[in-house]
C-alpha cells in the first residue's frame, strides 16, 4: 500500500478524484446535463418550439413535467435544448479565455520587458464592468451564439491573464527555473515544462469559474436582450421570458434557474477537486 | 540571426588564446557592473583566476562580496541590468578548443551550459521542479544534450542516481522531490549536473542549506566524483571549514575584488591580507573554549560592514574596517605576489 505510486500519472488522478464523494456527485451532475444537451432531440419529450396556446401556463404535472410557458411550450424540453447553447457558451468561453489569458499572462510574467504593456492593457480592460463591455461588443458584432462567445472570451481573458501572470512571477524566481537555465534548458522549454506545469492548478480553478461566469453572463445578456437570438432557447432567455409571470407562473423561471445553479455548483466542486488532485504535494501517500 | 551566431563563434575561437593546455578556465580581469539609470554598482572589479583540469578552486567571501555574480558571469546568466563590462572568461571546450565566454552567442552558451559547464545551487529544496519525478528531470538533461532515446536516458538516470549513492535507485527514480530529504535532493541535483559529463562544475554554496553530517557526505561525494570523472570544480562558499575540506586553491573575495589568492595550505598557514586573517580568526575552535588563564574565549568578529558597491572607498576596499590601516591605504592597491603562488592585495602585509 505504501509503495503504490498512486501519485503517478493518469490512473492516479482518476483514483484521487474518485476518493472525494462531492467530486463524484459534481461529475455526475455535469455528465447528466451534458448528455441531456447532446442527446436533446432524443431525450426531450416534446418539440421545444411547438406552440399550444390551449395549454398555456400549465403548472408542472404529469403531462408537462416542468409545466408550460406563455405559448404552451413544454418547459422541460426547452430546458434540455437550452442547455446546448448555455453549455457551449460556457465551455468555449472557458477554453478560449484560458488559452489567450495563459499566453498573455506567461509573456507578461516571464519576460520583464513585456510585463508593463501586457499589465496596462489587462488593467484597462478590467476597469470596464464585465457586462457593459460584453454588451458593447455584442452590440457591435451582432447577436449570435458565436458573437456572444467572442465577446465573453474577450471579457474574461484579462482575468485569466492576471492569474497566470501573478503565478508566473512567483515561479520565475524559484531556483528550479534558474537551475534549468544553468543546465542549458531553452527558454521555451522552461516556459512549457517548468513554469506552465506549475501554474496549472490556479488556472484550472479559474477556468471552472470562467465557465460558470460565462453561463451567467450569457443568461444576463439574453435577459437584457442583447444576447443570443430570442428564438433559440437558452437558460438566460427562458428566465427573461418568465419574469413577466414570476407571481402567476413561477415555474417558468424556477427550472432554468435550477439548471444554471446546479451546473455552476457542479463545476466549482469539480474544479476544487481537480486542483487538489493535481498537486503532488497534497497526496500524502508516502 | 544564424549568420550573426556563426560570426560570433568565429570571433570567439580567435579570441580564445591564452589558456594553458592543462587549464580548463581562466578568468582574466573580469569586471561586472549592474548599471541602473542614475547609478552603477561595480559588483565585480578586476577579478582574475585560473583553474586547472581536475582541481578545485574555492571562492570565499561574505554575502555581497560578488562570488555568486562571478559564477553567473561565467555561465552567462546575469539578469538585467548586470553586464560584464571588461575582461575575458576563457574556457576550454571538451573538443580542446578554447573560447572566450564573454563574447559567446546565446546559442553557444546554451550548448555549453549543462553539457560543458554545470551548476548546482544552494537550495536543494527548491531547485527541483515539484511536479516532475526526479527521474524525468535527470532524463530531460540527458536527451536535451545527447542524442539518445527515452529508454536509454532513463537507464542512464538510474546509473547517475547510483553514482551519487542514492540507495534503491531503480525505485527512487519515480519519486517526486517532496518524497526526498534535502541531502537526497542535493544528490539528485548533482546527478542532474553530472548527466552530460561536464568538465567544469560550478557549485554555488551547495552545502550551506544542509546540516553538518549531510554536508560532510556531500563533500565526500563531490570529491570522489571529481576524481572519477576528472572534473574541475569552482566551489563558492562562505564557510572556511568547507574550504579546508575540498579546495586545492582559494580566492578570497571582498566587496567585488579578490583580496588574496593562494593554495589552500598556504592560505591557512600564512594568511596575508587582514581580511583573510579576520575570517580565519572568526572560526570557532572546539579545543580552545578557554584560554591559558581559564577565561572563556570570545569569538573574534570583524568590526563594521561591507562598503556600499555604489560608493566604494578610493583605496583599499577593506580600509574602513582594517585594524592595520594607514594614510597610504587610501591609495589604490593591486594584487601582488607575496610568496609562491600567493597573491595579496595589501601593500603593508606584503612588506611585513
Amino acid at each position: 500500500m505504501a509503495n503504490a505510486p498512486a501519485h503517478a500519472g493518469g490512473p492516479g488522478l482518476v483514483k484521487l478524484l474518485a476518493q472525494r464523494q462531492s467530486v463524484v456527485i459534481g461529475l455526475a451532475i455535469l455528465f447528466v446535463l451534458g448528455a441531456a444537451a447532446i442527446l436533446a432531440p432524443v431525450v426531450a419529450p416534446a418539440d421545444p418550439n411547438k406552440l399550444a396556446i390551449a395549454s398555456r401556463l400549465t403548472p408542472p404535472g404529469w403531462a408537462h413535467l416542468f409545466g408550460t410557458d406563455e405559448y404552451g411550450r413544454d418547459i422541460f424540453s426547452r430546458v434540455i435544448f437550452a442547455g446546448r447553447v448555455s453549455l457551449t457558451v460556457g465551455l468555449c468561453v472557458a477554453a478560449f479565455s484560458t488559452v489567450a489569458g495563459v499566453f498573455f499572462g506567461l509573456m507578461g510574467g516571464f519576460f520583464r520587458r513585456l510585463d508593463a504593456p501586457v499589465s496596462r492593457v489587462v488593467d484597462a480592460m478590467m476597469a470596464f464592468p464585465d457586462i457593459l463591455l460584453a454588451i458593447a461588443l455584442v452590440a457591435a458584432l451582432g447577436g449570435s451564439v458565436l458573437n456572444v462567445i467572442i465577446a465573453l472570451s474577450v471579457v474574461y481573458t484579462p482575468r485569466v491573464a492576471r492569474v497566470a501572470r501573478a503565478s508566473t512571477l512567483v515561479i520565475r524566481e524559484l531556483t528550479y527555473v534558474e537551475a534549468a537555465r544553468a543546465l542549458g534548458v531553452s527558454t521555451w522549454r522552461i516556459l512549457a515544462n517548468h513554469v506552465l506545469r506549475n501554474i496549472v492548478s490556479p488556472l484550472i480553478v479559474q477556468a471552472t469559474f470562467t465557465f460558470a461566469y460565462a453561463m451567467l453572463a450569457e443568461a444576463g445578456l439574453s435577459f437584457l436582450g442583447v444576447g443570443v437570438d430570442p428564438s433559440t432557447p437558452t437558460w438566460g432567455t427562458m428566465i427573461n421570458e418568465g419574469r413577466k409571470y414570476v407571481s402567476s407562473a413561477g415555474w417558468m423561471i424556477l427550472f432554468p434557474g435550477i439548471a444554471i445553479t446546479l451546473c455552476v455548483l457542479a463545476l466549482q466542486i469539480v474544479g476544487d477537486g481537480l486542483r487538489d488532485a493535481l498537486d503532488p504535494n497534497l497526496s500524502k501517500e508516502l | 540571426m544564424s549568420r550573426s551566431d556563426e560570426a560570433t563563434t568565429d570571433r570567439i575561437s580567435a579570441n580564445g588564446q591564452g589558456l594553458a593546455p592543462d587549464e580548463v578556465l581562466a578568468v582574466e580581469r573580469l569586471s561586472t557592473h549592474f548599471v541602473y539609470k542614475n547609478r552603477t554598482a561595480k559588483v565585480i572589479r578586476d577579478v582574475s583566476f585560473r583553474l586547472k583540469k581536475g582541481r578545485t578552486l574555492a571562492i570565499v567571501g561574505e554575502s555581497g562580496s560578488g562570488k555568486s555574480v562571478t559564477s553567473l558571469s561565467i555561465m552567462g546568466l546575469l539578469s538585467e541590468p548586470g553586464r560584464v563590462v571588461d575582461g575575458r572568461i576563457l574556457y576550454r571546450l571538451s573538443s580542446g578548443e578554447a573560447v572566450d565566454l564573454t563574447g559567446a552567442s546565446k546559442r553557444t552558451m546554451r550548448r555549453i551550459r549543462g553539457r560543458e559547464i554545470s551548476m548546482i545551487f544552494q537550495e536543494p529544496m527548491s531547485s527541483l521542479n515539484p511536479l516532475q519525478t526526479v527521474g524525468d528531470q535527470i532524463a530531460e538533461m540527458i536527451w536535451l544534450h545527447m542524442a539518445t532515446n527515452r529508454a536509454n536516458a532513463r537507464k542512464r538516470a538510474v546509473d547517475l542516481l547510483r553514482l551519487v549513492e542514492i540507495p534503491g535507485a531503480e525505485r527512487r527514480i519515480d519519486d517526486y522531490p517532496h518524497h526526498m530529504s534535502g541531502g537526497m535532493r542535493q544528490r539528485v541535483m548533482i546527478a542532474m549536473a553530472l548527466a552530460c559529463d561536464p568538465s567544469l562544475l560550478i557549485a554555488d554554496e551547495p552545502t550551506t542549506a544542509l546540516d553538518v553530517t549531510i554536508q560532510a557526505q556531500i563533500l565526500d561525494l563531490m570529491r570522489r566524483l571529481q576524481g572519477e570523472l576528472d572534473m574541475s570544480i569552482l566551489f563558492i562558499t562562505h564557510d572556511m571549514g568547507v574550504v579546508a575540506e575540498i579546495a586545492d586553491d582559494v580566492a578570497v573575495m571582498y566587496a567585488g575584488v579578490a583580496v588574496e589568492q593562494a593554495p589552500v595550505r598556504r592560505l591557512f598557514d600564512a594568511p596575508n591580507h587582514p581580511y583573510t586573517r579576520g575570517l580565519l580568526a572568526s572560526i570557532p575552535e572546539a579545543n580552545r573554549e578557554r584560554d591559558d588563564k581559564g577565561q572563556r574565549v570570545r569569538l573574534t568578529a570583524i568590526p563594521g560592514t561591507v562598503p556600499s558597491l555604489y560608493d566604494l572607498p578610493p583605496g583599499c576596499p577593506f580600509e574602513t574596517r582594517c585594524a592595520w590601516r594607514e594614510e597610504a591605504c587610501l591609495e589604490p592597491v593591486s594584487l601582488e605576489p607575496c610568496g609562491p603562488d600567493h597573491l595579496s592585495r595589501c601593500w603593508k602585509m606584503r612588506q611585513a
